[in-house]
């Protein structure tokens, strides 16, 4: 369980290297702006980080809807469900950078962990009215009079852009620095919001706030990235349930919209009761050359 | 019912990612995503 845990944090720092390779812009507190900007990244990757090779999913779906050209945006919903209907949540798991430093934060020793939030089942509905609110409909109809609107998640919300952006460039860049104010007190205190919570609960960005998690989250049961359960083999232990941090019920539910795909039920299942559709696909071409 | 069969709806919402996708460049809306991209974001680091 260990070894796939450290196999899973090496892929996730390997994912933001290379999608957050301009070392040029840590070193002058300037962004990136190459034509590899056109593409989004799957994960939440705030464009104005200095090291950004690409875009951000939900910025860039925000710039679509809050600009006066457009009412609804193919290209960024288009994107969003290639990766959804490819992988699911294992963006979540894998290649979220985000993601990555809550799992880090959460590794802190000292503090009892906790599951969840008081109030869990019903908070765990909110990711999916930022979404609506925050992403879509704020920036779509609150516009001035150009017809111009704001990216209302980025704005007030996102703790990512305030780590990955908002910090390197206000300490880096002396004008930012000066023009920095009570928004970027507000988003701060976000920011340590979430990170304090975060050593104490698991990924509490993820389970109560992330829009991205939630479009993605509606693709688990649909795309080819699955888990399955073998009932046959299912001993109902709830050892996945005890080791999951979304406090999921694996054994019932393996493709809940929480899931993040970690991989952690997997390891930790006594009798390899669960197994995801590449498994499944891999013993079936080797049965095949038997 | 067999994987293939189960996997229907994950290749159907694959396909019309696609088509929305190049839908979505031919209305040049990735020139938007660029233009906002390329340059410094003040709302999403909490300036502006």
């Amino acid at each position: 369980m260990v070894k796939q845990s450290m196999f899973r944090h090496l892929c996730q720092a390997a994912w933001f290297a290379l999608t957050n390779g301009y070392g040029k812009g840590f070193a002058t507190g300037k962004i990136y702006q190459g034509p590899t900007k056109t593409l989004c990244v799957p994960g939440l990757n705030c464009y104005s980080c200095p090291g950004a090779l690409g875009s951000c999913p939900i910025g860039s779906l925000q710039a679509v809807l809050d600009s006066s050209k457009f009412t609804f945006s193919c290209y960024v919903f288009g994107l969003l469900m290639i990766f959804g209907s490819l992988l699911g949540r294992v963006v979540c798991g894998w290649l979220c950078p985000f993601g990555f430093v809550q799992d880090l934060v959460y590794k802190i020793p000292g503090f009892r962990k906790v599951k969840n939030l008081p109030g869990h089942r019903m908070l765990k509905n909110l990711p999916y009215i930022v979404l609506l609110f925050f992403v879509i409909l704020l920036p779509s109809l609150v516009v001035d009079i150009m017809g111009t609107g704001s990216p209302w998640f980025c704005e007030y919300l996102c703790p990512s852009g305030t780590l990955f952006a908002g910090i390197p460039l206000v300490v880096m860049n002396s004008s930012l620095r000066l023009a920095a104010g009570l928004r970027f007190l507000w988003k701060i205190s976000v920011l340590l919001l979430v990170m304090g919570l975060a050593i104490k609960i698991y990924r509490p960005f993820c389970k109560y706030l992330c829009p991205l998690g939630a479009i993605y989250g509606c693709f688990n049961k649909v795309a080819l990235y699955r888990f399955n359960i073998d009932e046959g083999r299912c001993i109902q232990c709830k050892a996945c349930q005890r080791v999951c941090g979304m406090d999921i019920k694996v054994w019932q539910n393996p493709n809940s919209a929480e899931c993040i795909r970690c991989g952690a039920c997997k390891a930790v299942c006594p009798t390899n009761a669960i197994s995801s559709t590449l498994e499944q696909l891999r013993r079936k071409n080797e049965r095949k050359e038997v | 019912m067999s994987m293939n069969k189960r996997n229907l709806p994950g290749w159907g919402f694959l396909f019309l990612g696609i088509a929305l996708t190049a839908a979505g460049i031919v209305r040049s809306e990735h020139e938007t995503v660029l233009t906002k991209a390329v340059n410094i974001c003040l709302e999403c680091i909490g300036i502006g």
